[in-house]
């Protein structure tokens, strides 16, 4: 749900050539809401655990023992294991797919029927996540998902099959999909609609077809939306726990307590009322993300927007 | 916005800024030989004596109960009016919650919001409740034996029931029910393939050969729930969870105490008159409920799985004594959780929080038509006496509980961690896989083993 509040922060802010009036107050108190808010409920709580993380509970100062405690815990390597196959799923079919269905939707098809398609693709998004994994419970479970000949034919016959550990990751990118990439594709459209109708007909007069205009013009010009999805996507990837959690309870324990990372951090804080090793968990989960989006911002020139 | 060349810069030196100064915080690390990360250990000053917050006698008292003991609780409310109370229901701790531990975790932070009665169908809670959460912090739990309850009502409680309340000498919770396991059947079936209930586990096995091959699709057992393992291998004296010394867990699988039972379960399972599908596993009440002629498991299947879950007819249903095995002089079965009332420290209404707590563990107001076997034995007299507690089954039930409650082996011991993570999590999922459980024990056992160094126990595995 935070994607889509960030998104429509960032959406806007493209008029070029008007010059910017400084002064006003209106300004200032129209931006103070949020400051206040990101101060208290985003950078307090990252410098806090910064300082958790770098001290034990007695307040100590601990350098970098507490991320080295918690690397060598048993847990840590299959836990970023699993988020990063997930990752790596989850990103790469979002990417495929989104940009793919957004191009069929933009040129291959009537105005109407495509506006159909981005609404009902966006739907299952209105969920919060919590519904949209008790739906996904059904779907999966034999005994009551209306695709159940699926699953047995697939020669899973139970919901602990189902279930199995090798099955996971794959169980939790169809879920993201789902639920978050019909948000996407209505971005991606938006993106598409931006190139000018005069460069898509200059590339037909020179003899593109279609899937060339779409390789070769289209998908270069949104080039910096592709790459503002993956930051997005990664950084919520990273943050993986309702839809894990919600498995283990409702698994009855098969799936791991400390599948994801963030539920590592939530076992050490509150079952082994850790909450310095949660904080060093965390802190390597913004180290990651921070890592992920210098590389996609670096690559895709995101901020050189004024220069085109 | 203009300036679009400096932002770029700068954005390139970072990475080389970062690296020198985490070098820097690095190498000052080495040299000023920094504090451990490890949390403190409990310190001895939690075993000092209790020291109540000042007390109002008038003050409401706030109590955490799950949804199968809140009739209790409203009826003491009842019966109690003068009592202020405000009732809350929770999960109780059931299936591995964790959400009580998780709440008193951040009051111990915000120094405010405990409960001042909780039950818990968990033992596990009571493990870390009987110790200070973080330094300077006292334990959730009040020592009900430092003159909050007397001690002629402590020992009236069953045999080792208490232990899983107990620390450092003192007892920490009050136990609401055992459950010690039993051997469940289903006497109209059992009577109508012409079977005899087995007294020993060699016979138990046998039978449940003799079932796959003359009544196929009929299940002796189930191994695929999260307590399955205290049904069987606490039953088989396996040395799984046994706490040594207080800090000191010893986890040997490979024992003849495990495998035996390891082995005889594989071969029933390879059979299919057990299944690896839990009774409590969705569908399977619909699918298989009716075809289950034995189930080894705690005094609360009767009620539980029997009548509410897989609707079984009233008058086919018995149980018979723990089983054995050839050669064992002792006899010993399982418990399948029972639950415990904490009194919270941090009360300030300690004799109300106290007075609700005897009532609810000990009166035979409350227990003798308690859903579950009492724990405080003349309550549980009182509970065998209620023909409304036995009228369910085909027969007598009272022997069987009560040889059952006598016999609960007291290796299997209550850890800082569930005993169900490692089963669920391991053991569970290799099974639906198709493994065999002789061929699990060592992943098991090393899920056992790394759960206990998180938590702090030294581990021997011999």
């Amino acid at each position: 749900m935070t994607l889509l509040e960030s998104r429509r922060v960032t959406a806007p802010a493209r008029r070029r050539g008007v010059s910017r009036r400084r002064g006003g107050r209106a300004g200032y108190l129209f931006v103070a809401g949020y400051a206040v808010l990101l101060l208290a409920f985003g950078v307090f709580p990252t410098v806090y655990a910064f300082y958790l993380s770098l001290t034990n509970d007695r307040g100590q100062f601990t350098g970098v023992n507490q991320f080295v405690k918690v690397i060598q815990d048993y847990r840590f390597v299959p836990a970023f294991t699993d988020m990063l196959l997930y990752l790596v799923m989850w990103l790469v079919l979002l990417v495929v797919l989104t940009v793919l269905v957004a191009v069929v939707l933009r040129g291959r098809m009537r105005p109407g029927l495509s506006a159909l398609f981005r609404f009902l693709f966006y739907l299952p998004g209105a969920l919060a996540g919590v519904a949209s994994v008790l739906v996904w419970l059904f779907m999966l479970d034999p005994d009551v998902s209306p695709v159940s000949w699926l699953l047995d034919s697939l020669g899973l016959n139970s919901f602990a099959a189902v279930l199995a550990p090798g099955n996971l990751p794959v169980i939790l990118v169809l879920i993201a999909f789902w639920t978050g990439a019909g948000g996407w594709i209505v971005v991606m459209y938006g993106a598409l609609n931006n190139i000018p109708d005069e460069v898509l007909e200059a590339a037909k007069m020179d003899g593109a077809g279609p899937w060339k205009t779409a390789w070769h013009i289209q998908i270069p010009m949104i080039r910096t939306w592709i790459a503002y999805m993956a930051i997005l996507a990664f950084a919520a990837g990273t943050q993986l726990f309702v839809e894990p959690q919600l498995l283990q309870t409702a698994s009855l324990g098969r799936v791991s307590p400390t599948w994801s990372p963030n539920q590592l951090a939530y076992v050490f804080a509150f079952q082994q009322g850790d909450f310095n090793g949660a904080a060093a968990v965390s802190v390597f989960l913004l180290a990651i993300g921070l890592i992920a989006a210098g590389l996609l911002v670096r690559r895709s020139d995101m901020f050189k927007v004024d220069e085109t | 916005m203009r300036t679009t060349t400096s932002p770029r810069a700068a954005f390139r030196r970072t990475p080389a800024r970062t690296a020198v100064a985490v070098l820097a915080v690095s190498a000052l690390t080495t040299l000023a030989g920094c504090a451990s990360a490890s949390p403190a250990a409990p310190t001895a000053a939690s075993s000092s004596a209790f020291k109540p917050v000042t007390q109002n006698p008038n003050a409401t008292i706030t109590v955490w109960t799950d949804s199968t003991r809140l009739p209790e609780v409203q009826a003491y409310q009842k019966s109690h009016p003068g009592v202020k109370m405000n009732i809350v229901t929770y999960d109780g701790s059931a299936d591995g919650s964790t959400y009580l531990q998780t709440k008193v975790q951040l009051f111990d932070r915000t120094g405010s919001g405990w409960p001042d009665v909780v039950f818990s169908s968990s033992t596990t809670d009571a493990t870390w409740a009987s110790e200070p959460t973080k330094p300077g912090a006292i334990p959730f739990a009040a020592p009900l034996d430092q003159g909050l309850v007397p001690q002629s009502t402590l020992d009236n409680f069953a045999k080792g029931s208490l232990t899983a309340c107990q620390y450092n000498g003192h007892t920490y919770c009050l136990r609401n029910d055992i459950a010690q396991v039993v051997l469940w059947y289903n006497k109209t079936l059992m009577d109508q393939f012409g079977y005899t209930v087995p007294t020993t586990w060699e016979q138990y096995e046998a039978l449940g050969q003799k079932v796959a091959k003359q009544h196929p699709g009929y299940l002796v057992g189930s191994v695929g729930d999260t307590n399955s393992q205290e049904s069987y291998f606490w039953s088989s004296q396996c040395p799984a969870f046994d706490l040594v010394q207080p800090d000191t867990l010893r986890t040997d699988l490979s024992s003849p105490d495990c495998t035996r039972m390891s082995n005889l379960l594989d071969t029933l399972i390879s059979d299919k008159s057990v299944s690896t599908q839990g009774f409590f596993s969705q569908g399977f009440a619909k699918d298989s409920g009716s075809k289950v002629l034995m189930a080894n498991g705690p005094s609360w299947y009767g009620q539980y799985l029997f009548n509410s879950a897989f609707k079984t007819p009233a008058g086919q249903i018995a149980a018979a004594a723990p089983l054995t095995w050839d050669g064992d002089t002792t006899a010993a079965t399982g418990n399948v959780g029972g639950g415990l009332w904490m009194v919270s420290s941090h009360s300030t209404n300690l004799k109300a929080a106290t007075a609700l707590a005897t009532w609810l563990t000990t009166s035979d107001a409350n227990q003798a038509s308690a859903p579950t076997y009492p724990a405080y034995v003349p309550a549980a007299d009182a509970w065998l006496a209620n023909p409304a507690n036995k009228q369910y089954f085909a027969s007598d039930v009272s022997s069987a509980f009560k040889q059952a409650a006598n016999e609960v082996w007291t290796g299997w011991s209550n850890t800082k961690f569930s005993d169900a993570t490692a089963w669920s999590s391991v053991v569970l999922p290799a099974l639906t896989a198709g493994k065999t459980l002789t061929s699990t024990l060592p992943a098991w056992q090393a899920a056992i083993a790394d759960e206990a160094k998180a938590e702090g126990y030294k581990v021997t595995t011999q």
